[in-house]
């Protein structure tokens, strides 16, 4: 194996040989990070580094080294996307109303982290409460993409809502880094910066201590630079968890041990509904590239129907605004978080704290959501969307009787400029319409990175999968991956600001 | 239900019939609350007993306590309820600051337990049904806490998830007596089955009555719901002001406005508290966080199989043994005193004198003393040792009351106390005969009259017995008497 001179540079599995072969110390490949970490400012992935607890595990990391106890990801700097609740240290979920909140617990994934002997660099920023394609709702300030279109200097978004993980992973920030996924927030920001992002099956990593959104479609996973590194940092978050009913029972497979299987004699299901109009060519010649080459490694292309598709990126805007709407009524300036002044009684105090404490953005899904749950309504809405649920996910179970798993473009479109879609949210929503399907059936989708567009930003290809098979998912995007030999790199124009 | 004509109160257009409904909300005895593993000890220092989940904390998630479920299961079994084994909980969503989520969890749509029944005793010594349309599980709020500081609110988050049951009973009750009477009842039975400790000053039990009153006969009239009455009495007092509000304004030409009230128990009046239109719309949905839940037949027929004997099935075994109506229907009312009751024929007493014994003189000196049964100085063994040795003549009834006193205030055994202190009754017909013939010499003028008035020989007995310090039987001493008068045996 020959390691890349620069540390930060390394693969998650590189490192993992390099620390763990002590052909470096943690503390060595932790300290280039905090130094990244802390020359990438300009790109505002972070909303709060912890250099010191990161250089302080990695010595207790390299301290375990040296006696030979070393566990699946000792001493390996991670970034933690502001979701995760992290044991005193601040967790924002990117919002102004839990912009002073300190949790006293851990979430589960990332305590089976840092069990696995993970280092954090810190906390990354996303859209407020989860909710956004390009990281602009974020009360901290959008986040900048490493990638700028060819000769352009325009700030492009990193896609939301988990951009500050995606930016920090396309900027060799951080080894890899954790994302939650809503409608799209791991997939659609890992495809626009050219990294990989699985949100694995619903019920596979536990929802506890991560700040909830729509808790019947929220799954947290990795995002990382290789499908390998996926493989492995799955296998670290995933767990059954008795403080999670909605977790599932089920054995973690060793996904790394299967990537490389290649895909002879899988069938590949191309969904036709996922010819949208209007998307551009490229996505088009992208997607029949990626299904040429599976083929040419030996999988069966096969046609199928997902009929339902059209109704899911509005039966999405009904489900979780709903959820939402019950999810985020515990932010009442009461007990924790942001708590307005000056108010003269109750209603008063709850009116100011959250009007004050919720961006635009989120007060929109409140909205919304308080809207199609309201008597009157429920049916037509709330009643309905549950059961265009249950057709989506039946038009899964059919296709998958027919493949093994799907091939679909990961997003419509490449990044954007900041700014350019925040007036129109109806367009800022349709980012999700290839991936919204997948969290309403609750299955696994991999996004991998494919391709540059003319223009030079990247773009992905998203693979779906059946419930708890991430292992074939992944198998798939290693053969993608192997075949889109996708090199390319931002250049570090930040280093320069 | 019987329409028996002095339920109906009197207005100035003739009788008109109450029709009640209760809610009831049970807290299930459980020693961890419904989704957190948080205890639930009444009285403990404010918020000491929180969990992050109780507090909502970001990123907290309820888990279901199975014990509460299996408490509720045993509730529904106990009213004799359809058991559903699918059942969903919801979130009824509304802000207030002793509701930390922001939402209730709850069951709306379906419910654990369906329709049961409750079979309740009226005074007149009827028995009337009242339905049970539904049993769910639901969390408890906190309470806030408004006369700690002088501009400050605090709240107080020890009950908040602690499990409730609430039991939603069918508009069947038609006087407060029968409110009263069903309330009485199903504290019974969730004491009885152990599912609910029933202690309505501590919050454990507490009821929403829904009052409306229409003419016999005709269609039911507007509701109001008075939330929240923590006691029997209370209940009543609120019914009766109700009834009697709703009837005058009907009966001035006004309608019902449906509405919540409150009933004031220092004013003895209900009072608006928010009107229909008012009315939060709660928004209930599918909790996300918890999965339906699903139980196993056989789960439930092991919790079927577990159950105790209820007050119903006691009364009758009771009836059977010999007990009247009456006194069967006391000693089940309190689980305490049936088994009580039992305690004293596991120890050799017969069932009907200790029926008797205990309703007729041990329940009278607790009521006086103020104590429930578990507290009483005397014990099931020692009671029943009294009623055995009146039963086989060792002491005579009246001497009985005496040991029964000398054992509350001091204790000991009935049987040394009767041995040592020669309270045994004399049963020599020696002896009897000798004191008989001493009052008879002493009073010829009596004896003429008990002659011409047979009645009269209860003086005479009471003499012999005074003669003979109580301890006399007074079987011998009367069969003695009539003997020497010359009376006939019976009489």
């Amino acid at each position: 194996m020959t390691l890349p001179s620069n540390p930060t540079d390394f693969t998650l599995a590189d490192a993992r040989a390099a620390v763990s072969s002590k052909k470096i110390s943690s503390r060595e490949l932790t300290g280039a990070f905090v130094k990244a970490v802390e020359a990438a400012r300009p790109l505002n992935a972070f909303v709060t580094e912890t250099p010191d607890r990161a250089l302080e595990m990695a010595a207790a990391s390299d301290a375990r080294i040296a006696k030979g106890d070393i566990r699946p990801l000792e001493g390996l700097p991670l970034a933690i996307k502001d979701l995760f609740c992290t044991k005193g240290v601040r967790t924002t979920a990117g919002s102004n109303i839990l912009s002073n909140f300190v949790p006293p617990y851990e979430s589960t994934v990332s305590q089976n982290l840092w069990d696995a002997g993970a280092v954090m660099l810190g906390k990354t920023n996303m859209d407020e409460f989860a909710m956004g394609s390009s990281n602009e709702t974020s009360n901290f300030g959008p986040v900048t993409s490493p990638w700028r279109a060819r000769a352009s200097n325009a700030k492009m978004v990193p896609g939301g809502s988990s951009g500050g993980s995606a930016a920090s992973v396309a900027a060799n920030l951080c080894l890899a880094a954790t994302g939650t996924d809503t409608g799209g927030s791991i997939r659609q920001p890992a495809a626009v910066t050219g990294t990989v992002g699985i949100k694995p099956t619903y019920g596979r990593c536990s929802r506890w201590g991560i700040v909830a959104f729509a808790s019947s479609l929220d799954q947290a996973g990795p995002m990382t630079r290789t499908v390998r590194d996926a493989a492995i940092l799955l296998k670290a978050m995933a767990s059954v968890d008795p403080k999670d009913s909605t977790s599932v029972d089920m054995p973690v497979p060793d996904y790394e041990a299967g990537l490389e299987a290649g895909v002879k004699g899988l069938r590949i299901g191309i969904p036709k509904e996922y010819r949208v109009d209007g998307a551009p060519p490229e996505i088009d010649a992208l997607w029949s590239q990626g299904a040429e080459w599976l083929r040419a490694q030996g999988a069966e292309i096969v046609e199928v129907s997902l009929p339902h598709t059209k109704y899911a990126l509005p039966t999405y805007y009904i489900v979780a605004p709903a959820e939402a709407s019950s999810n985020l009524a515990r932010y009442d300036g009461v007990r924790y978080g942001h708590r307005a002044k000056d108010a003269r009684d109750i209603t008063d105090l709850y009116e100011k704290s959250r009007g004050e404490g919720f961006g635009s953005e989120v007060k929109r899904r409140i909205l919304i959501g308080t809207y199609v749950l309201s008597s009157g309504y429920y049916d037509a809405y709330y009643l309905r969307a549950q059961k265009l649920r249950t057709l989506i996910a039946r038009d899964f179970t059919q296709a998958f009787q027919k493949c093994d798993v799907l091939l679909t473009p990961a997003t419509p479109g490449p990044a954007f400029a900041i700014g350019e879609k925040t007036a129109d949210p109806v367009s800022m929503y349709l980012n999700d319409v290839f991936t919204v399907t997948v969290n309403l059936a609750g299955l696994p989708g991999l996004s991998v990175p494919a391709g540059l567009t003319a223009g030079g930003l990247p773009l992905g290809l998203q693979l779906i999968g059946k419930a708890f098979d991430e292992a074939t998912v992944l198998r798939v995007g290693r053969a993608v991956e192997t075949a889109a030999n996708f090199t390319a790199k931002p250049e570090r124009w930040w280093r320069a600001a | 239900m019987s329409s028996n004509g002095s339920k109906y109160i009197q207005g100035s257009t003739g009788p008109w019939e109450i029709v009640i409904g209760l809610e009831v909300h049970a807290q299930i005895l459980s020693n961890a609350k419904l989704f957190s593993g948080a205890a639930t000890e009444f009285g403990a220092e404010p918020n000491s007993q929180v969990s992050f989940v109780d507090a909502a904390m970001p990123g907290m998630l309820p888990v279901i306590n199975k014990k509460c479920v299996e408490q509720a299961v045993r509730t529904g079994l106990g009213l004799k309820a359809k058991i559903n084994l699918f059942s969903v909980f919801d979130r009824k969503n509304y802000f207030y600051p002793d509701l930390p989520q922001g939402y209730q969890i709850s069951q709306y749509k379906n419910p654990i337990v369906g329709e049961g029944e409750v079979l309740i005793d009226l005074p007149n010594g009827e028995t009337a049904r009242v339905g049970i349309e539904r049993l769910h599980m639901e969390q408890d709020a906190g309470k806030s806490l408004h006369d700690q500081h002088p501009d400050h609110s605090f709240v107080d988050l020890n009950r908040s998830g602690v499990a409730l049951m609430e039991i939603v009973s069918r508009p069947d009750m038609r006087s407060a007596d029968e409110a009263g009477a069903f309330l009485k009842k199903l504290r019974a039975i969730v004491r009885y089955l152990g599912t609910c400790d029933g202690n309505m000053d501590e919050g454990s039990m507490r009821a929403d009555v829904n009052v409306s009153v229409r003419k016999p006969g005709a269609p039911l009239g507007t509701r109001c719901e008075i939330k929240n009455v923590n006691s029997v009495r209370f209940i009543g007092q609120a019914i009766e002001y109700e009834a009697r509000r709703q009837v005058d304004i009907l009966e001035s030409g006004g309608t019902i406005k449906q509405e919540t009230r409150l009933f004031d128990s220092r004013a003895g009046e209900t009072r608006s508290m928010r009107s229909k239109e008012e009315a939060h719309d709660y928004r209930y949905f599918p909790d996300p966080d918890l999965l339906p839940l699903v139980l196993e037949q056989a789960w439930v027929d092991e919790i079927a199989a577990s159950l105790p004997e209820l007050p119903d099935e006691k009364r009758a075994r009771f009836i059977q043994m010999g007990l009247s109506a009456y006194d069967a229907t006391v000693l089940v009312a309190e689980k305490e005193s049936a088994d009580y009751f039992e305690a004293m024929l596991a120890a050799g007493a017969d069932a009907k004198a200790s029926a008797n014994w205990l309703n007729n003189e041990y329940f009278g000196r607790l009521n006086k003393a103020g104590l429930a049964i578990g507290d009483g100085p005397v014990s099931a063994t020692a009671n029943s040792a009294i009623v055995q040795m009146v039963s086989t003549n060792v002491i005579s009834g009246k001497i009985a009351k005496d040991v029964l006193d000398i054992v509350w205030a001091e204790g000991g055994d009935p049987r040394a106390i009767v041995e040592s202190r020669g309270l045994k009754q004399v049963t020599d017909s020696g002896a009897i005969e000798k004191a008989v013939d001493a009052v008879i010499a002493a009073n010829p003028d009596k004896v003429a009259a008990a002659q011409a008035k047979p009645q009269m020989v209860g003086w005479f007995v009471g003499q012999v017995m005074k003669a003979t310090g109580g301890k006399a039987n007074p079987a011998s001493v009367n069969a003695i008497l009539k003997q020497r008068l010359g009376l006939p045996e019976e009489g």
